[in-house]
């Protein structure tokens, strides 16, 4: 027989935890805001290679300086003579802009520099790009709560929107604490934390709802705890091979994954976390009792 | 649960081979005719390339036509005998003054359905302008659906002409196609530098003939740079011909001055126009104008009957190869604005397709041993269930011929991870069974039963997530979403169908058994 683990004790001091990072995580968004990166903010990126070894940032970044090119912001990436440049700037009239760049760099830095990649937005497809992220975040959060309404009662609805909110936030905050980049990829990021977040609080509420309809008698706080663990191993099991998979992305998928995959490891740990210490103590705190779950017949 | 039909069984197996196969195509090299030459396409971050997207400038296309209405408009009203005073174009707006009080005479013709200035879209059941009337003055401007037609025309047009000078340069597989009601969306696989792409479409190249206004005689001309922005020169602003009349150029190298030159030919009635109007005005000087700018302006030394000329600027081998493309192709009816760029260079692409293909195997490895050290014999189901289901991943991306980009392979490694989790949803499940159950069998049965509806749910919340970022997402993004969105749909697949049958094996097996 398994021990079983008492999780109730806990919800009051987690749940104050979570207030409280979810409070610091607004907190910096509204005063620190995020650093979104060319695809929503617009302007010009560039991923130099130097052919050269004895090249070194500072050079580089003086470089960009004599060009008077605005707010440049230069950074190692990946690899020894791998840089990845920012550019505020956008200059669309002129279809020699990125060449010119090119060349002036080569003659200054004395060796030949190769742009391994470059993105150009404007601000126009970089406002519609935000629009975009944003409305996906929000349908997505809108299609669970409509399927989990569906599937379960109202209550459960409830707690799991919660539980993904406070994903959703405390990801978004810490990108913010760091000054992470957000990307297109980071976006993707947040959508499938989203659907992870809500699968692993899916899997615990199926086991609630079905133990609800057993013992009519228990009340919900115990039962939520009986359902927290008889799907732990489960719970963990599943967190630690989609984590294998993700930190496999992290340190050998390369340099342009790096964000997404930071993204992916904290969601999944914040959403794992999430289901066990959010989710359910707001389904509890709901008091909802086999009589919610026995009239549907899912 | 675990009895399987020999019909269930064999349609199981036979997809599973169909898809291992569309899989294994991938690896072989077959000609491009055969129909099995699928493949799964790679994305322009892994094999480099660039993305362009550009939006039509629509502006001085709308000032164009709408020059065009107020001559038209004059017409009009001199026609139906209505007389007006003042018009003018401001703002987009055709203004005038309606003399004698008809204003219900104009609304009658102005809405008549066949009329010819209004155009009436039974489509949309609208018409072009709108109007408006306050104590007989006239506010004529484009209506909404007037301005939507005259983009979508003024789109295809540019269209065809960016489609032109990009098979004129000669990329690999371009694609180019229409985005909304004024954007093209350009991608071209394999180009390393998209520079002189980006210079061509950023012309518009309207090439015009005019002559040069000399002397004292300014009227009705315009005052237009050379292209080096040295000089400037009057130019009349009547058009003797443009470069719709041409019908071919190339460069070429003029042997008496050793310079590049282009070479033209007109048209028949555009030859016949020239020849007039060289006859006319021998002594005088022909300006050569693109884009506003002055190439050349020779002195007229004789009337040119050939139908054909030659440009001479200041040009290198390469621009003058560039101009003869742009004016065989044709003019673009409105500036390009290039709006986003995205380019990745070949070697990028390929460590991104190595790094991509490392962590998949890495990542793959490590499931697979944690599966068997946390399962044991249960683990191999699960391991055997994962490779099919990758193989059959691949295989299904290879048939609807799916583009594969580096999030798309994050995906792949993604649902590596996720996979599982129906499994171990499972596996849990057949063990608390078998806790008051000693029959293997019936914790199995029992097992995969319940588990049911929390593995559908769990998978479910997953795939609307990638649905919608399909919608939402592009480029590279739209990748992610596909292969996380099928890996979901073959995931189920695998472990509903062939783990499911690959535990009956074990549970003949071990028909009573304590699991761990």
């Amino acid at each position: 027989m398994k021990k079983i683990f008492n999780f109730t004790k806990y919800y009051k001091k987690f749940n104050v935890a979570s207030l409280i990072l979810i409070f610091l995580s607004l907190l910096l968004l509204m005063f620190k805001g995020l650093n979104f990166g060319v695809d929503f903010k617009g302007g010009t990126l560039i991923e130099i290679r130097s052919e050269n070894n004895t090249v070194n940032i500072a050079q580089i970044r003086q470089s960009f300086n004599k060009m008077k090119l605005g707010e440049v912001n230069v950074k190692k990436f990946g690899k020894e003579n791998d840089y990845l440049v920012k550019i505020q700037l956008r200059e669309s009239n002129n279809p020699d802009f990125i060449s010119e760049i090119n060349q002036k760099l080569s003659a200054d830095l004395g060796s030949s520099i190769n742009f391994r990649r470059v993105e150009n937005v404007g601000p126009k497809v970089s406002g519609e790009l935000l629009r975009a992220g944003l409305l996906a975040v929000f349908l997505s959060l809108a299609a669970m709560l409509f399927y989990i309404w569906i599937r379960f009662e109202w209550q459960f609805s409830l707690a799991a929107i919660a539980a993904i909110v406070h994903d959703v936030i405390i990801t978004v905050g810490l990108f913010s604490f760091f000054s992470y980049e957000i990307n297109l990829s980071i976006v993707a990021a947040l959508l499938t934390i989203v659907g992870y977040s809500m699968n692993d609080t899916v899997v615990i509420f199926d086991r609630i709802r079905e133990n609800l309809r057993k013992y009519t008698k228990i009340p919900i706080s115990e039962i939520s705890n009986t359902s927290t663990n008889e799907t732990l191993s489960r719970t963990i099991i599943t967190s630690v091979t989609t984590l294998l998979a993700l930190f496999s992305i992290y340190f050998f998928g390369g340099e342009i994954l790096k964000g997404f995959s930071f993204a992916m490891i904290v969601g999944v740990v914040i959403g794992t976390y999430s289901s066990i210490f959010v989710a359910t103590p707001i389904l509890n705190y709901t008091n909802v009792d086999s009589k919610a779950v026995l009239k549907t017949d899912v | 649960m675990l009895y399987f039909s020999k019909l269930k069984l064999f349609v199981i197996y036979f997809t599973i081979i169909l898809l291992s196969f569309f899989c294994f195509l991938n690896f072989l090299n077959l000609n491009k005719e055969s129909f099995f030459s699928k493949k799964v396409n790679l994305g322009l971050d892994l094999q480099g390339g660039s993305y362009l997207l550009l939006e039509v400038d629509s502006t001085p296309i709308i000032n164009q036509n709408l020059q065009q209405k107020v001559l038209n408009l004059r017409k009009f009203l001199k026609e139906n005998k209505i007389k007006y005073k003042n018009i003018v174009l401001q703002n987009e707006t055709i203004n005038f003054n309606l003399v004698n009080d008809n204003s219900d005479k104009f609304v009658e013709l102005f809405l008549n359905q066949n009329n010819t200035i209004n155009l009436y879209y039974g489509k949309y059941r609208a018409y072009e302008m709108d109007h408006l009337i306050e104590n007989n003055l006239v506010k004529i401007q484009y209506s909404k659906y007037g301005l939507v037609e005259l983009k979508i025309s003024s789109l295809d047009q540019s269209l065809e002409i960016v489609r032109r000078r990009i098979d004129e340069v000669g990329t690999n597989e371009p694609t180019i196609i229409k985005r909304g009601n004024d954007r093209i969306l350009i991608e071209l696989p394999g180009l390393e530098d998209p520079n002189r792409i980006k210079k061509l479409l950023g012309k518009t190249a309207n090439l015009t003939f005019r002559l040069v206004s000399e002397g004292e005689n300014v009227f009705g001309s315009e005052l237009l740079f050379f292209e080096d922005e040295s000089k400037k020169l009057n130019i009349s602003k009547r058009v003797i011909l443009n470069g719709d009349s041409l019908i071919n150029a190339q460069p070429a190298l003029d042997n008496k001055n050793n310079i590049t030159v282009v070479n033209f030919n007109f048209d028949r009635a555009g030859a016949k126009k020239f020849g007039r109007a060289t006859a006319s005005n021998v002594g005088k000087r022909l300006a050569i104008v693109l884009d506003n700018k002055i190439i050349s302006a020779p002195v007229i030394r004789e009337a040119i009957l050939s139908g054909s000329g030659q440009i001479s600027g200041d040009f290198s081998f390469q621009s003058a190869t560039d101009l003869a493309l742009l004016l065989r192709s044709g003019a673009l009816p409105a500036p390009l604005k290039i709006i986003e760029e995205r380019t990745v260079g070949p070697d990028l692409g390929e460590d991104s397709i190595k790094a991509g293909a490392i962590s998949l195997v890495i990542g793959f490895l490590l499931v697979i041993f944690y599966m068997l050290y946390k399962y044991r014999q249960l683990g191999i189901i699960a391991d055997f269930s994962l490779i099919v289901n990758l193989i059959v991943l691949i295989g299904v991306l290879t048939i609807i011929e799916a583009t594969l980009t580096l999030p798309g392979i994050a995906g792949i490694i993604l649902t590596v991870g996720m996979a599982v989790d129906a499994n171990v949803l499972i596996f849990e499940r057949i063990k608390e069974e078998n806790k008051n159950e000693p029959s293997i069998i019936h914790a199995f049965d029992t097992g995969y039963k319940k588990a049911q509806s929390a593995v559908l749910d769990a998978n479910i919340t997953t795939l609307i997530s990638a649905i919608i970022l399909f919608f939402l997402g592009s480029g590279p993004v739209k990748g992610f979403a596909v292969t996380l969105g099928v890996g979901i749909i073959t995931t189920l697949f695998t472990v509903y169908f062939f783990g499911r049958h690959l535990s009956s094996f074990y549970v003949k097996k071990y028909k009573y058994y304590k699991l761990s």
